[in-house]
């Protein structure tokens, strides 16, 4: 079993966490990813820093520029994900961030190097189904899931479209909007994850707007996985490279609220 | 033409947006499902003669089209060689070619019962041409502006909040048209239930780049008779400025098949394309920023640069992938002015013909310097004047040196 699905597999809700990779510095990453294991996340989301982070809200737009500002490059991120590879064996780590960076060497290039680096999956969110013809065959020829993402506006005539070549896990995105805005009623969450559920077997994890442990508990009633982002990078925003104390706290209550939900 | 080129050049894009490698949908999930409702609604629209009555109506007797041809005397006997003729698309409502564009998107945003209107804008040319048809059609519109844009272009953020519109600074990245798009997108996927984005060029995902060069078109089919008529034969050379390139390929496009007609597109190259500068095609690669791939100034990471021209509408690191596509087949030859040159070219063609030109084409004008004095007496160029230089006399003043 793949270490994504064994993630799913454990009779409980999973903690997806993000963090940006460069974010104070590419040395701070380690401790802040570490600590988001010690804290009991079952999935590890590394984003790979943009210039143009077009879907994400002012907390991830901000962490982008603080790394790149302290000179992170791509080669940085992929030495991270391979030493947390040595470091965990079996944790899962997934790449997210946009087209340009992960498709500026060939796509075949990307694929191989998260291969040899470890990864698990990749989120690109501004590639769609509909032109993934050159990274979605590379990722898969190197066992690499492509985590594709659903959101309230992907409507039945679509959702088939988005699932077919989709792996590891379905993100779905509970509003229509940036990262770090306001979540959606809980109801609406509710249908939206029923219906995915009922149209693939893969796992569905739901973010956008999670921030409490109260409102993760939530969700992980209803969803294979929840997915945190934005509070945690505020609070490596607000810690620099002291953040793996703060991070780890944050990601203890969650995970706590999370697998206890249902 | 040899074997190796298409038949037509005009029957780009493919169905899925692609111009060669170029152009697609590089959007978030949230967006497609907008982006192929739009192209399904573009397609009708096209074929429905009510919409093109009304475009062309809007055009004629709000916008003031047809725009004139306009032979150069001066200008070309101070060039001493090839003659010089401008499309003046500077004399349309509102100063600039952008309000062709956004006439046929409002319609169609109307079309699709969209109730907000959203645009970026860089000079702010495209932001006033949006607000302008918003207060027309009574739509509320925010217009999202790089903060660095609104310092340099305050004539016309008033003239936007004039007609009505919100105009929101942009402070994030480099606080330019790059960072104005990429705030209108974040609106975009918040509120696509009831918003219509209005692209300002001919760049962006599928069906953008194709349906605004469709609405610029205007600019050559009226240009292409209008030289038949009044020389009897077509240009030799066409010039055009290029920021995302939405004046070039509207005048360019309806020329594309017409073989002795050469094009000429020219890029910002600011302090110079060793320096700080904007020329994508001459400085970049292809990569994917905007909903598209095209020709973009990046690293070797694919971190966007930022560009620079003194004029802000030229001022962006990539460029329309439909300019990007005909580069790389050679259809159309790509080359670059510096600030200086456009400066230089700005006060040229209000000395000799009484016109102020916007700095966007003041580049080409400078192109069109460099090339006439290398041409016959007996061959035509056509350049397109798409903009009037008064939101500009502010920059330029300060260019030369002249407090005001």
């Amino acid at each position: 079993m793949s270490r994504l699905a064994a993630a799913f597999a454990k009779d409980r809700p999973a903690l997806v966490t993000f963090v940006t990779a460069g974010d104070p510095t590419p040395d701070a990453t380690p401790a802040i990813l570490d600590a988001l294991v010690e804290g009991g996340a079952d999935v590890i989301e590394l984003g790979m820093p943009f210039t143009d982070p077009m879907a994400d809200g002012p907390a991830i737009q901000a962490a982008n520029l603080r790394s790149l500002g302290a000179g992170t490059r791509t080669a940085d991120i992929l030495r991270i994900a391979g030493d947390f590879r040595s470091r965990h064996p079996d944790v899962p780590l997934v790449l997210m961030g946009y087209a340009n960076p992960m498709t500026i060497r060939g796509a075949d290039w990307f694929a191989s190097e998260c291969a040899q680096a470890g990864v698990d999956g990749v989120i690109c969110v501004d590639i769609p189904p509909e032109e993934d013809g050159e990274i979605g065959p590379a990722l898969r020829d190197c066992g690499i899931s492509l985590i594709r993402l659903a959101t309230p506006t992907t409507d039945a005539m679509r959702l088939p479209t988005v699932l077919n070549g989709s792996s590891g896990f379905l993100y779905y995105v509970s509003v229509a909007g940036i990262t770090g805005t306001q979540q959606a009623a809980l109801d609406t969450i509710e249908d939206a994850v029923g219906r995915l559920k009922s149209a693939t077997d893969i796992p569905v994890a739901v973010g956008f707007g999670v921030r409490t442990p109260e409102q993760a508990s939530d969700i992980a009633k209803v969803a294979d996985g929840v997915v945190v982002g934005s509070a945690l990078v505020e609070l490596v925003a607000r810690h620099g490279a002291d953040a793996a104390g703060p991070v780890r706290d944050l990601t203890g209550m969650l995970a706590e609220a999370v697998h206890a939900a249902r | 033409m040899n074997a190796n080129q298409p038949n037509s050049f005009r029957n780009q894009p493919d169905e899925f947006g692609h111009f060669g490698q170029f152009g697609g949908r590089y959007v978030a999930e949230t967006l497609m499902p907008l982006i192929l409702e739009l192209q399904r609604e573009y397609e009708k629209a096209k074929t429905d003669p009510t919409f093109r009555d009304e475009f062309e109506s809007l055009l004629e007797h709000y916008v003031g089209r047809p725009s004139p041809l306009y032979f150069a005397p001066r200008l070309t006997e101070e060039l001493g060689g090839a003659q010089v003729w401008f499309k003046r698309d500077e004399l349309n409502h509102t100063g600039a070619h952008k309000i062709n564009n956004c006439i046929g998107q409002i319609l169609l945003a109307i079309r699709m019962g969209k109730t907000r209107i959203i645009a970026e804008t860089g000079a702010g040319q495209h932001g006033v041409a949006t607000a302008t048809v918003a207060a027309r059609f009574g739509l509320p519109c925010v217009i999202y502006m790089g903060a660095k844009d609104v310092e340099r272009q305050q004539p016309n953020v008033f003239r936007m909040r004039l007609l009505g519109a919100e105009v929101v600074p942009v402070e994030s990245g480099a606080r330019t048209l790059k960072d104005a798009m990429n705030d209108a997108l974040r609106d975009w996927v918040a509120n696509v239930h009831d918003t219509f984005y209005i692209i300002g060029t001919a760049a962006g995902p599928h069906p953008y780049p194709e349906l605004v060069r469709d609405f610029q078109s205007v600019i050559g089919r009226e240009a292409r008779q209008q030289m038949l008529d009044r020389t009897g034969k077509l240009p030799d050379l066409l010039v055009a400025a290029i920021g995302g390139g939405s004046n070039a390929i509207g005048l360019f496009h309806p020329f594309l098949d017409d073989p002795d007609v050469k094009m000429l597109g020219i890029e910002a190259a600011g302090h110079g394309l060793d320096k700080e500068h904007a020329a994508s095609l001459a400085g970049g690669r292809p990569g994917i920023l905007h909903g598209n791939k095209t020709y973009l100034l990046q690293d070797e990471d694919g971190q966007i640069a930022e560009a620079h021209s003194i004029s802000a509408g030229l001022d962006y690191p990539g460029i329309g992938p439909e300019h990007s596509w005909l580069k790389d087949i050679g259809r159309v030859e790509y080359d670059s002015v510096t600030d200086d040159e456009a400066l230089e070219a700005f006060q040229l063609l209000c000395r000799t013909e009484g016109i102020i030109p916007a700095l966007e084409p003041s580049h080409a004008i400078a192109a069109v310097a460099r090339v006439a004095p290398r041409m016959g007496k007996d061959e035509i160029i056509l350049a397109n004047l798409c903009g009037r230089g008064d939101k500009d006399i502010f920059t330029v003043a300060d260019a030369l040196g002249v407090k005001l």
